[in-house]
């Protein structure tokens, strides 16, 4: 017999390496309550919906208990159930109720336990003060009389991203989430990847919503409208559109956004294909000049350049001038098409909160007008498509426009941790055979863990390459860097754990669901009949058109100058 | 303020510490020892001394009682508020220092920053209660007519020097 076993309501259940009774509970297939846990963050235990009524009655809160052989626990007695509606009802009888009204109206967790546990009426005095929202920031809004106080915004802005823009401030029933001396979100050390927000239960943070400005310019008869649609999007929508994690949506999309009124509509990985190219040719000029103490690190990543402009405003140099792909895209777009008698509209569907604030960034203005004029993520996208009224499944799949309407598999791959370094190395590798780019597949760049290490060799010497992604992870590479316990020629970095497949812009998904989104990018860069960069026809075309003689002046970027912009 | 931050004195109080998680709790003690509450500069200091973040120190001060964010006057009178004291009269005394310094519960200094008003809940001198502290010089078994009379002379005090 096995002794491994325990009793989740009489079910035997193998334990294996789980740490904890809720991870065991959730394999059994049971949906267990949650406010405070996420498996990537620290366990903290606050918010007790997860007890379960243990062999001798008493009551253990599953997230921070280990499993032992041979115990039985109970998941669902009606002690349990009355217990779960006391808290939901305590939490509610200081909350604000307005759920019609809130940015995350059927998105939020304490709304869905609330109808889940059957609140009918909330016996208390409902105590909720005036909203106090903090709109200052350009990716996130805070409104912290909504927040529930589990902490999961807390421990990841320190835990996993290592930003530290808030924590809890005040006690007991006086205590608040927010920046130091409440601050505003803008004057803090927040870098706006938003991943607060992904893990918020409520509407306490959300993703600033830029729709209705998106709407006006559709609906305005003179204005054209362009789009860029990056990558991770197509793998990112939810199930709210009937698609699984992983499913390539992008033609459904573009059919949708010419439905809605858009006139041209591209796909951001063309641009990440100048992006490749700039990049290469800027990494192999590094070669050229000899040893670095630092290595080359990307700019793709608008809360990376914003983390390391407010904690390493010194490595600003050792950092790509490329523009990062929206940014590309939007110069080149806005200088194609300039001069014109009709306003031009360019907007960008992003799987990230912080690309709004790059958006806005004075370095990407021409005459105070900026390059990308809004930018919205895959669940603004989404909300779009909902409320233009579209059935989305019943949509034919349509193929994006020209003159910009090629992209290869390189730039596809750019959504996922470590496709920027894979798309970078195929460019850069001398040996141009399906069997060498397969080789580069499998050199440890792929996959979810937050630092990847591979070498490769270019001539006769061999280039150390980090791939990292959560700025936490980034920030323990860039010590070991500084410290000189580590070196490399090329290091990769994205704000978000996984890359933009899992930016905040996307809807909120667990792990595992996340994961498949980034397989989905995979599977569509297999799709592609151009797989490398430099086959790509619209950038030939480009390179001899627009971007004669002005390479430097659209496509690439000085962040080291003086680089404030809040507004 | 107009007044500059001497950032050198911070230096010194916290010299003799390990720059380390550890140590925010007694560096800030050792902070507000010298000024009696942490004045705003202290927190992005100490952040970048010891690598954390500014709201996690902010996080810690607000946490703990003991520590103030607001600027004290020269004398801290304490009123004690114990059950000792309650039941011997304190409420009285306690009304007649906010009546005569002109403070309230949520104003706790006055505005010449002289005189700050505390209620702390036992300074364990039941036996002499009720009791009041100035600038921890403990005053037993007081009447409002005796506070009076000490608030004056402290005020003649301060006149004279």
């Amino acid at each position: 017999m096995n002794k491994n076993i325990m009793y989740i309501d009489d079910i035997p259940v193998e334990i294996k390496d789980e740490k904890n009774l809720l991870e065991l509970i959730r394999k059994a297939g049971i949906k267990m309550p949650t406010f405070c846990y996420h498996s990537e963050l620290s366990i903290y235990g606050a918010c007790r919906m997860c007890m379960v009524e243990n062999e001798r009655g008493g009551l253990d809160a599953a997230c921070s208990t280990p499993p032992r052989p041979g115990m039985s626990i109970k998941t669902n007695t009606e002690r349990l159930r009355k217990y779960r509606r006391m808290i939901l009802e305590l939490l509610l009888a200081n909350h604000c109720r307005d759920c019609t009204t809130c940015e995350n109206n059927a998105d939020c967790k304490l709304q869905d336990l609330a109808k889940r546990f059957h609140i009918e009426d909330v016996r208390f005095p409902n105590t909720a003060s005036e909203p106090k929202v903090d709109d200052s920031s350009l990716s996130i809004i805070r409104d912290t009389n909504k927040c529930i106080l589990c902490g999961d915004c807390v421990r990841m802005c320190n835990e996993i991203q290592h930003v530290g823009a808030i924590d809890f401030a005040f006690r007991g029933s006086k205590m608040k989430i927010g920046p130091a001396f409440n601050k505003p979100l803008a004057e803090s050390p927040c870098v706006g990847c938003g991943q607060c927000a992904a893990v918020c239960p409520t509407g306490a943070l959300v993703v600033r919503n830029d729709t209705a400005k998106v709407w006006e310019a559709l609906d305005d008869e003179n204005t054209k409208v362009s789009v860029q649609i990056a990558p991770a999007v197509r793998v990112g929508l939810s199930k709210e559109l009937d698609f699984k994690n992983g499913e390539d949506g992008a033609g459904m999309i573009v059919a949708a956004l010419r439905r809605m009124g858009f006139d041209e509509i591209f796909d951001t990985s063309t641009s990440a294909d100048l992006t490749v190219l700039e990049e290469a040719n800027e990494f192999l000029d590094r070669l050229e000049e000899g040893e670095h103490d630092m290595p080359l690190f990307t700019s793709c990543c608008p809360a990376w350049i914003n983390f390391a402009e407010k904690k390493y405003p010194e490595l600003l140099k050792d950092i790509s001038t490329c523009r990062s792909p929206m940014q590309m895209f939007a110069s080149v777009i806005k200088a194609q098409y300039e001069p014109s008698s009709r306003k031009h509209v360019h907007v960008a569907i992003m799987p990230c909160t912080a690309k709004k604030y790059e958006a806005a960034r004075k370095e990407f203005k021409v005459n105070d007008i900026p390059n990308v004029d809004y930018v919205i993520t895959t669940q603004e996208l989404i909300k779009m498509i909902k409320e233009s009224g579209i059935i989305f499944s019943e949509l034919e799949p349509e193929a994006v426009d020209m003159p910009f309407g090629s992209f290869s598999g390189a730039g596809v791959i750019f959504g996922v941790t470590g496709g920027v370094t894979e798309a970078v190395l195929r460019r850069v590798v001398n040996d141009k055979s399906s069997a060498a780019m397969k080789a580069i597949k499998y050199t440890g760049i792929r996959g979810f863990e937050g630092v990847k290490e591979t070498e490769i060799a270019y001539g006769d010497r061999k280039l150390k390459i980090a791939v990292v992604s959560g700025l936490g992870n980034a920030d323990n590479l860039i010590r070991k860097i500084k410290t000189g316990e580590a070196h490399y020629d090329f290091v990769e970095v994205m704000a978000c754990p996984g890359g933009c497949v899992c930016g905040a812009g996307q809807p909120f998904e667990v792990l595992e669901e996340r994961q498949k989104r980034g397989k989905g990018l995979y599977k569509a860069d297999k799709m592609t009949s151009i797989r490398r960069s430099e086959e790509n026809p619209v950038v030939t075309s480009l390179y001899n058109g627009v971007l004669k003689g002005r390479v430097h002046e659209l496509l690439h970027v000085d962040y080291t100058k003086e680089n404030k912009c809040h507004d | 303020m107009a007044k500059e931050f001497d950032y050198k004195k911070l230096d010194e109080i916290t010299s003799g510490f390990e720059p380390s998680q550890q140590a925010i709790i007694p560096m800030l003690q050792a902070i507000q020892e010298h000024y009696h509450y942490l004045p705003n500069e202290v927190f992005a200091y100490l952040a970048k001394k010891i690598n954390v973040s500014e709201a996690k120190i902010y996080s810690v001060a607000t946490f703990y009682e003991n520590f103030s964010l607001e600027a004290k006057g020269k004398y801290v009178i304490k009123i004690c508020d114990g059950t000792a004291c309650h039941v011997r009269k304190s409420i009285p005394i306690l009304n007649c220092l906010r009546t005569e310094l002109a403070l309230t519960d949520k104003k706790k200094t006055t505005d010449d920053l002289m005189f700050t008003l505390e209620t702390v809940s036992c300074l364990g001198a039941c036996g002499l209660s009720p009791v009041i502290t100035v600038n921890d010089k403990v005053y037993p078994e007081m009447t409002p007519e005796k506070t009076t009379a000490l608030l004056q002379q402290i005020k003649e005090e301060e006149k004279n020097a």
